[in-house]
């Protein structure tokens, strides 16, 4: 008989709240809001609540998928990223860098989306850079 | 308070006489429920205040039901409030834990908390540390009350209003244990839309509160857009015990007048 508390932050936007995932057993079995977290003071969003539940959902994605004829398939990380640096490379050479653009996201970290937009600007040389709260 | 309890959880998880005693401890600078089975733990272990009294409190009968529905053989102790005793008597009267296998440490609330919850019994019967203050009276339940009949109207539909029907109050409540919630009927509760229905979401709520609610406050404490829930429900536990002389948590083994009483006929349990 094993429980313990994992205090992490939500992975759904930016706002960073705190959170408890009960672990019994080694298995997820709850979120409980961090109540001494300055951010969210033990409040949650109904997707923070659930958070606990997506970690084992049948339905998530666990590796990259490309579409081959038509279906999605999934390919091995080495694989997805060889194919789309090569794409990127010869949109970009076919089309102008701002034939790119890219979209950041809040479910990421600020150095997660740092990184992404100096890609963007130094590395593919384009200003289009947005993010999907503005989607 | 907190080394007599330490050294009394020391001595239940020495003697073997717990499996293990679902407190709270300090760990990576926040306040989390916690489960002691080692003595080395122990220095970690915290009451629940953090910048001020009773302010990370969490609900461990909620937890503990967790355990017992997997281990319904095995026996933990837990660090108990009033509120928290009142939740472990009314979960062991709906069946969801067996009070033999539950070993109560019992902390009463300091004077300052006990008047920031109004709380009708700051303390618990099983008392292992701390001191017995009065009981306080539901100053914001008055409030209302003297409001007139368009004034409430009008508080409980602004305060309604402001609901992002996260679910918080329900999923925070150490009283809520149904397998299906009312609140997730969509013949009642519209699906993925706000506003939130009105007035049915927290009145159904409450009303299913009526002969659980501890009045523990996490609800309110949960809530992240600062409904006054905890006004609502001791308004339901006052008509509670006014109409059917029923406080639920008072004693295990209590029956709810819900099911078998009609209003006028007033039912007295010992502790009324």
């Amino acid at each position: 008989m094993d429980y313990k508390t994992v205090l992490t932050t939500c992975t759904y936007c930016g706002v960073g709240c705190n959170f408890f995932l009960e672990v019994l057993d080694g298995e997820l079995v709850g979120t409980i809001p961090c109540k001494t977290s300055p951010i969210n003071q033990g409040g949650l969003c109904i997707k923070g609540w659930n958070v606990h539940e997506f970690v084992t959902s049948k339905k998530r994605l666990t590796s990259p998928m490309i579409r081959k004829n038509g279906e999605l398939e999934e390919v091995s990380w080495e694989e997805a990223i060889d194919y789309t640096a090569s794409n990127l490379k010869r949109i970009r050479d076919e089309n102008s860098s701002d034939s790119i653009g890219f979209f950041a996201s809040a479910k990421v970290t600020n150095e997660d989306n740092y990184i992404l937009q100096k890609f963007a600007r130094a590395g593919v040389g384009t200003n289009n850079v947005d993010h999907c709260a503005r989607l | 308070m907190i080394e007599k309890i330490k050294a009394k959880v020391k001595e239940l998880l020495e003697q073997k006489k717990i499996e293990g005693f679902l407190g709270l401890a300090r760990v990576n600078g926040h306040t989390a429920p916690f489960l002691f089975k080692n003595i080395d733990e122990l220095d970690n272990m915290a009451l629940g205040d953090n910048i001020s009294s009773g302010d990370a409190r969490y609900p461990l009968a909620k937890t503990l039901t967790l355990f017992h529905k997997k281990y319904p053989d095995l026996i933990f102790g837990i660090l108990a409030r009033g509120c928290d005793e009142r939740a472990v008597n009314s979960l062991c009267s709906f069946n969801q834990l067996d009070k033999e296998k539950i070993i109560i440490l019992g902390i009463s609330c300091p004077k300052e908390l006990a008047k920031q919850c109004e709380c009708e019994q700051p303390f618990p019967d099983d008392l292992f540390a701390g001191e017995k203050f009065e009981k306080e009276p539901f100053v914001s339940v008055k409030k209302i009350e003297d409001l007139d009949l368009d004034e409430k109207f009008d508080f409980w539909s602004y305060e309604f209003s402001k609901c992002v029907k996260c679910y918080g109050c329900r999923n925070i409540c150490p009283m809520c244990f149904c397998n299906e919630c009312t609140l997730e009927s969509e013949e009642l509760i519209s699906k993925g839309q706000l506003p939130v229905d009105m007035p049915a979401f927290h009145l159904v709520r409450a009303m299913h509160m009526a002969d659980k609610c501890i009045d523990c406050g996490l609800c309110e404490e949960a809530c992240p857009v600062g409904i006054p829930l905890r006004t609502l429900y001791k308004k339901t536990n006052q008509i509670m015990f006014n109409d059917f002389g029923f406080k639920s948590g008072t004693s295990t083994g209590q029956t709810s007048p819900l099911a078998t009483k009609q209003p006028s006929q007033k039912i007295i349990n010992d502790e009324a």
